[in-house]
């Protein structure tokens, strides 16, 4: 009886991995189509990715992309280990109001968020580009590298600063040579997290995107708008490998 | 810590706490003033203290959308639920092998990018997509169905997006239930389901309220989806407010939309949010 219920799950749950799996694998599958109308399969071909290879506004969202990630992705870390040491070892008043602050920004719906910061940009007559999408992704990803980094912390005894503070060192040696090695792991998954955020993000960088700052996410969908072609098929391919292979190294870190 | 080194560490503090003030809750704040303001004539914000933006909420013309996300996001957390907690319990259950594999096939969904995994539906459902194509060939269907821009297109990517959120902290709670709690209610002659009904179940509660919120927040305010795969014709408060922004520009009243989904947001979460507190996770 037991058994027979645990298969009948198993059942299930294969339906369910195939639910999710199914349409990821018939995008990389068509991707590689020879028809360009078609949705049944015509024969493989390579074409579509040489058509991407030689799009150079495609090369342009991607180094945008990345610009936008890497900043936002640094200033999130520098900014959040802080804050993370700080709300972890130190103590202050209002502390209540300042963590409300911080989860706030993941409890918003990210259209609200994309809106006000658009907003605040045109009443500021600050123009629209590449900063202001780099300001709204530091928005997004802070508070979740403060969260990361918390949680690592709070698994960190401070027996091991104080032992070091004991033994003459000052708050900042302890810090580079005990707690810092202790939360490289931490500083490391939280990067990648916040950098496949940050690559992936589409709404917050719709609203607050101008002229010329076209990011990857925005290309593919603006190529989505014209209407579906395999290129778009081979972009998606492309994208799912680099997310898969995100994973991987952040799965590898973690390991070690 | 004494009183210098405190005040010297709170420097630790400062750069976030500007970022956010300036870059989120000045935004935020200037967006509840903007939704008292009224309409300019070329769509700019004429600064006249109105609830006029508030009244406009309660229009007939709305109630169809709001009414739509509430809809769309309650089935799209029931149905996550649904179909999420039996895989999140054969994960549970499995050997540690099988569960670490089991856990990456769940995350490279939820690393996927969003845009990429709606796009997929559209290829899937659209007049000459395959789902079309396949049923015209198999001569199934004469015509091809009209699958896209519907609520039920929207719907099944709310499910596909937001799967993933409900399945991971599912697996969380139901992995810290001693199977031994099981075997007892076993071996006191309970059948399987009210084993699941009376022992699992109140178990995973943390993990299923967490699960809940996760889908529910996000699918209620939902852009991406409705906006692929609803067009026009399925519009939910994410889309609404992005209209009334980019294209019909009133400003004033995107912004009282806004405060509503919020509004919306808090009154599901928080309860269930105390809910949570209250069992104890």
């Amino acid at each position: 009886m037991k058994n027979r219920s645990f298969q009948w799950l198993t059942g299930i749950s294969m339906g369910t991995l195939v639910f999710l799996y199914g349409p990821i694998l018939v995008i990389l599958l068509f991707s590689f189509n020879a028809s360009k109308i078609s949705a049944m399969w015509e024969g493989g071909t390579l074409y579509w990715y040489q058509q991407l290879a030689g799009d150079h506004s495609l090369w342009a969202a991607t180094s945008n992309s990345l610009l936008v990630g890497a900043v936002s992705t640094f200033v999130a870390l520098g900014l959040g280990l802080g804050a993370a040491v700080f709300l972890e070892r130190g103590r202050m008043l209002g502390q209540p109001l300042i963590e409300g602050v911080l989860l706030l920004p993941l409890v918003i719906p990210e259209v609200m968020l994309g809106v006000a910061l658009l907003l605040f940009f045109v009443m500021l007559e600050w123009p629209l580009g590449l900063a202001t999408v780099t300001i709204g992704h530091c928005v997004v990803n802070l508070p979740l590298v403060i969260m990361v980094l918390r949680a690592r912390l709070r698994k960190i005894d401070p027996v091991w600063e104080e032992a070091a503070r004991d033994l003459g060192a000052t708050p900042w040696q302890a810090f580079v040579h005990v707690t810092f090695p202790l939360l490289r792991p931490a500083i490391l998954g939280a990067g990648l997290m916040a950098f496949t955020l940050s690559l992936d993000d589409f709404v917050v960088t719709f609203f607050t995107t101008g002229p010329g700052a076209t990011t990857l996410p925005l290309k593919v969908f603006s190529m989505m708008r014209t209407g579906i072609t395999p290129e778009i098929n081979a972009l998606s391919a492309i994208l799912v490998t680099v997310s898969m292979l995100l994973i991987g190294v952040s799965l590898a870190f973690q390991r070690k | 810590m004494n009183n210098s080194s405190l005040r010297q560490s709170s420097v630790l503090l400062l750069p976030t706490l500007l970022v956010l003030g300036l870059f989120f809750c000045i935004p935020v704040l200037l967006m509840f003033g903007v939704s008292f303001a009224s309409r300019g004539l070329y769509g700019g914000i004429e600064w006249t203290f109105t609830f006029e933006n508030y009244q406009r909420l309660a229009d007939p013309l709305y109630w169809t959308i709001y009414g739509r996300s509430l809809f769309l996001a309650g089935t799209t957390t029931i149905v996550c639920l649904a179909i999420g907690f039996p895989l999140a319990y054969v994960m549970a259950r499995s050997s540690a092998r099988m569960q670490t594999a089991l856990l990456v096939l769940v995350m490279i969904p939820f690393w996927t990018n969003f845009l990429v995994r709606t796009y997929a539906w559209m290829f899937l459902l659209r007049t000459e997509g395959l789902f079309n194509s396949l049923f015209m060939r198999l001569g199934i269907l004469d015509t091809p169905l009209e699958l896209l821009y519907t609520n039920g297109a929207v719907f099944i990517g709310l499910v596909y997006g937001y799967l993933p959120f409900m399945i991971l902290p599912l697996y969380v709670a139901i992995e810290r239930i001693r199977p031994s709690l099981e075997e007892a209610a076993y071996d006191l002659y309970a059948s399987s389901f009210s084993v699941f009904r009376h022992v699992v179940i109140p178990l995973a509660k943390p993990g299923i309220v967490a699960g809940c919120i996760l889908v529910f927040i996000p699918s209620l305010g939902a852009f991406i989806t409705p906006h692929l795969l609803g067009g026009g014709q399925s519009m939910m408060l994410g889309t609404l407010i992005q209209h009334e922004f980019l294209v019909v520009r009133d400003w004033p009243f995107g912004s009282a939309i806004s405060f509503l989904l919020m509004l919306l947001v808090l009154v599901v979460g928080v309860p269930l949010l105390k809910g949570r507190k209250l069992w104890g996770s």
